[in-house]
């Protein structure tokens, strides 16, 4: 029960997937299967939420160091999920207006639409764009010529970052017609059709059989590692 | 230690000062941080009953508008261009405190973030916790607004959703329609996982995940990333021109495209020990692997540029209204002195 | 001078990076844009097809990648308004709803003309990702049986004969991961042959190039690729040229150039450092 029942759904739900795929007479099956799919990840994502509560509350009880940040983030979470839910200054839909709940969720001047653009946009954006910085004294102390890879990388990148601004136009912009493939544009442009395009091919092909086999392993019943321990 | 922190310390002295003067400019020379709002009117009369039984409603003049009619208002923000002194003074538009308040929050937070890169300190972490907190409701709103209340409620009570939500949906069960009762049942299964014990039951849904992905995975990558790269390798190594004639650098350039994706390949063929032929083939490889990440860096360098120069340009603009309206492409002709510049 | 640069604190680095992109914001400086290969081939495949085509226009990105591909995202609707292609807007991502609600908004004030319903629609954002693709890709209304609004689709003109995504004349994806380029590529390109072509950030870029031309008819990798795509666009439709709004990614490029100067200066000085400290048996 606790281990053959999930077994025998994974291999059933994989196998009818791939069927639906080849046999037109099983694609409304394939359909279903990927409709439950896809409202089960909603599933997920109410279990994402749950576990991080979980995980808070725990840290808040416990009073571990840091406890208030636990706060802020149960918060935050319990008040964007309020907010959002009840439509919080969400007008009805213009088509139904008699439908009070009929309107967008996000609409602009509502409470979700303000916190996702006062809170939600600058928070994670900014999160991202501080990489800006991390890549530059990467740049500084851990991007050394020890070797022919390594210079090769380096190389390339120097070239793709100038190639990919006007400065790969100015900078050799005095070459002849005849010598143009060598401005820092045309050699990025070179670099990423054929260099970069046989690496990343190779790659790919790479990645795939190993996600081939890794399915299959899973759709034979040889990997049962999901199924956890006991 | 103590040089470090006295290092910190300037370094804070001197980002603070360097915004506390912009701060000060720029309030004493436009509106910063303002947000101001026009309102606009929106009203709706009833027009008739379609066949179903359901009201029709026509959009109206606000000033027409009668008892039984619906209304509501709505803000529009005003550009900065378009606030001129005498519109403020006429009334038409005023200053919106919430978004106004959110700006500056906006602001406050991404400053937070920044912060980050003085040294970890409250700031950061109070931002930090606040946009867990935040994103993982947000994500949970979308799921249930735009998944879960269609998708799901929609087909196992539709009467009710179409009476509160989506007037627009079906308002009778399809054919089928209890098959839904599936996955709302292996929703709940999953939810097992957060219990202390009983956690096994979870093991169903994820069981059913699992195995769609690996469906999904191997349809998906065999067709697209096996059988297409493969059939996308094998190109004709001689290349002609229009009019017939032999191409060289096309040639020379398939020949290459060729020879590196099949070295590449080598390098990752790990059952045979990398000697002599192989190695030397791997070795090549290699190098091309190396071109390849090169090239990925410097595409990954230019995307977090234009992230961190977005952000830039909401504080600059956007918060403290510091950027001109006009572009100057006439720097063009100074990039030897920017470069210059720059190296200095 | 080496032992100073040797010891350099971290935050002078930082600083630098700082001003080398808040300076060409402060002072606006641009720079022209030459249009390149994969550029001009995007734009071919969005230009190419009859005006009035059928457009789906699948925004996976969120706003962290906002700066580098909402740019793009809008070149493609003003490219597509201007043809006046009818366009199918999608997000897979959940912060990925409001990008789309940005292109909508621009569509409303530059191209007054166009209806919605008629000429541009949105669904809502699905959770599945990949799954939400496969399955268009054989039943639109499975997945969505409304718009965005609320209305069914058998409600709204340009939907109403629309049985699933193979009916679409081309799929542009704006893409910041996964699901995104990949995943269109392997469920929707490959297998039913919907010419696709991709915007995608500067992460995921070079490996798109694998698929092209057969898989992908284009990808623009990143802010200089956006900026290339709105020279393309410029060169034909003037009054899109003549739209400040219209130039966001080209006056981007200031940064970029700027910064990308002081990465190869910043790997150009490191790599002295390690060779004079090599000489000097530092190392």
């Amino acid at each position: 029960m606790k281990r053959l029942v999930p077994l025998i759904i994974a291999i059933c739900a994989g196998f009818v997937l791939i069927i639906a795929n080849f046999i037109p007479y099983a694609q409304e099956w394939g359909s279903t299967a990927q409709e439950w799919f896809n409202i089960l990840a909603v599933g997920a994502m109410v279990l994402g939420g749950g576990n991080l509560i979980k995980l808070h509350l725990m840290k808040v009880s416990a009073k571990n160091k840091g406890w208030g940040y636990s706060v802020v983030t149960i918060g935050c979470f319990f008040a964007t999920l309020v907010i959002g839910l009840s439509k919080m200054g969400v007008h009805p839909n213009p088509i139904y207006p008699d439908y009070d709940w009929s309107g967008y969720y996000l609409e602009e001047g509502s409470g979700l639409w303000w916190i996702y653009e006062h809170m939600v946009v600058p928070l994670t954006s900014m999160m991202f764009a501080m990489l800006a910085f991390y890549v530059a004294t990467a740049a500084f102390r851990a991007f050394r010529a020890k070797n022919t890879e390594a210079t090769l990388l380096l190389v390339t990148a120097g070239i793709v970052l100038l190639g990919r601004t006007y400065a790969g136009v100015w900078l050799f912009g005095w070459l002849p017609e005849s010598m143009e493939w060598l401005r820092f544009d045309n050699l990025t442009v070179w670099i990423m059709d054929i260099p970069n395009t046989a690496g990343t091919r190779a790659i790919t092909i790479g990645i795939a059989l190993g996600v081939v086999a890794t399915s299959l392993r899973i759709l034979l019943g040889v990997d049962r590692s999901y199924l956890g321990q006991d | 230690m103590k040089k470090e922190n006295q290092s910190n310390g300037l370094i804070w002295a001197v980002v603070f000062a360097i915004g506390a003067i912009m701060l000060i400019w720029s309030m004493s020379t436009s509106r910063t941080g303002q947000v101001w709002v026009t309102p606009v009117e929106h009203a709706f009369t009833e027009t008739g009953v379609d066949e179903d039984g359901n009201a029709q409603w026509a959009s109206i003049d606000a000033a027409d508008a009668t008892v039984g009619d619906i209304e509501w208002t709505t803000y529009s923000v005003v550009p900065d261009s378009q606030l001129t002194p005498e519109l403020m003074e006429s009334g038409t538009v005023s200053l919106s405190w919430s978004r106004t308040i959110g700006l500056w929050l906006a602001a406050i937070f991404t400053l937070f973030i920044l912060s980050f890169l003085v040294g970890d300190n409250p700031a950061y972490k109070f931002a930090e916790a606040m946009v867990v907190g935040t994103s993982a409701g947000y994500v949970m709103v979308i799921g249930l607004w735009d998944v879960f209340v269609p998708n799901l409620l929609g087909k196992l009570m539709p009467g009710l959703v179409q009476s509160f939500a989506l007037p627009g949906i079906e308002g009778s069960h399809q054919e089928f329609w209890w098959l839904y009762f599936i996955p709302a049942i292996l929703i709940v299964m999953l939810l097992f996982q957060l219990m202390p014990s009983g956690g096994w039951i979870s093991r169903w849904p994820i069981a059913f995940f699992i195995g769609i992905t690996a469906g999904y995975r191997m349809i998906g990558y065999v067709e697209a990333d096996l059988v297409a790269q493969i059939k996308a390798g094998i190109e004709p190594l001689v290349a002609f021109n229009g009019d017939g004639g032999f191409a060289l650098w096309p040639t020379v350039n398939a020949f290459l495209l060729t020879i590196a994706t099949l070295a590449a390949m080598v390098y990752f063929f790990f059952s045979i020990e990398h000697k002599g032929l192989v190695g030397k083939t791997a070795r090549v490889g290699i190098w091309f692997l190396m071109i390849t990440f090169g090239a990925s860096f410097g595409y990954t360098v230019m995307g977090r540029i234009a992230l961190l120069a977005a952000r830039l340009e909401f504080l600059f603009g956007k918060w403290l209204h510091f950027i001109p309206s006009h572009i100057d492409f006439s720097f063009a002709a100074h990039l030897d002195w920017i470069i210059l510049l720059q190296l200095m | 001078m080496y032992q100073f640069l040797k010891n350099l604190d971290r935050r002078w680095i930082f600083l630098s990076m700082l001003l080398a992109v808040a300076i060409p914001i402060l002072m606006r400086i641009a720079f022209p844009e030459v249009v390149s290969k994969q550029a001009k081939m995007v734009f071919d495949a969005v230009e190419s097809i009859p005006d009035g085509s059928n457009v789906l226009l699948s925004f996976d990105f969120d706003p962290a990648s906002e700066g580098e591909l909402l740019p793009m995202a809008q070149a493609f609707t003003r490219h597509c308004s201007a043809k006046g292609h009818k366009q199918y807007y999608m997000a897979l991502w959940p912060l990925g709803s409001p990008m789309v609600d940005k292109s909508l908004d621009t569509i409303r004030a530059e191209y007054p003309d166009l209806e919605y319903g008629i000429d541009y629609m949105k669904f809502d954002y699905k959770a599945g990702g990949e799954a939400v693709i496969r399955m268009i890709t054989t039943d639109l209304r499975g997945m969505f049986p409304l718009d965005s609004r609320g209305v069914s689709l058998d409600d709204i003109p340009m939907t109403k004969n629309i049985k699933n995504i193979q009916d679409m004349d081309l799929i542009i994806n704006v893409s910041a991961g996964d699901p995104g380029t990949k995943q269109w590529v392997q469920f929707a390109s490959t297998p039913f042959g919907i010419t696709t072509v991709s915007g995608c950030t500067g992460v995921q870029a070079p490996q798109m190039y694998p698929y092209i031309p057969k898989q992908l008819a284009g990808v623009l990798g990143a802010i200089k690729a956006a900026a290339e795509y709105e020279a393309a666009i410029d060169e034909v439709y003037p009054e899109i040229a003549a739209n400040p709004k219209a130039q966001e990614a080209k006056r981007r490029m200031g940064p970029q150039l700027v910064a990308h100067s002081l990465m190869v200066g910043l790997i150009i000085i490191g790599n002295c450092i390690y060779y004079v400290g090599r000489k000097r048996g530092d190392v």
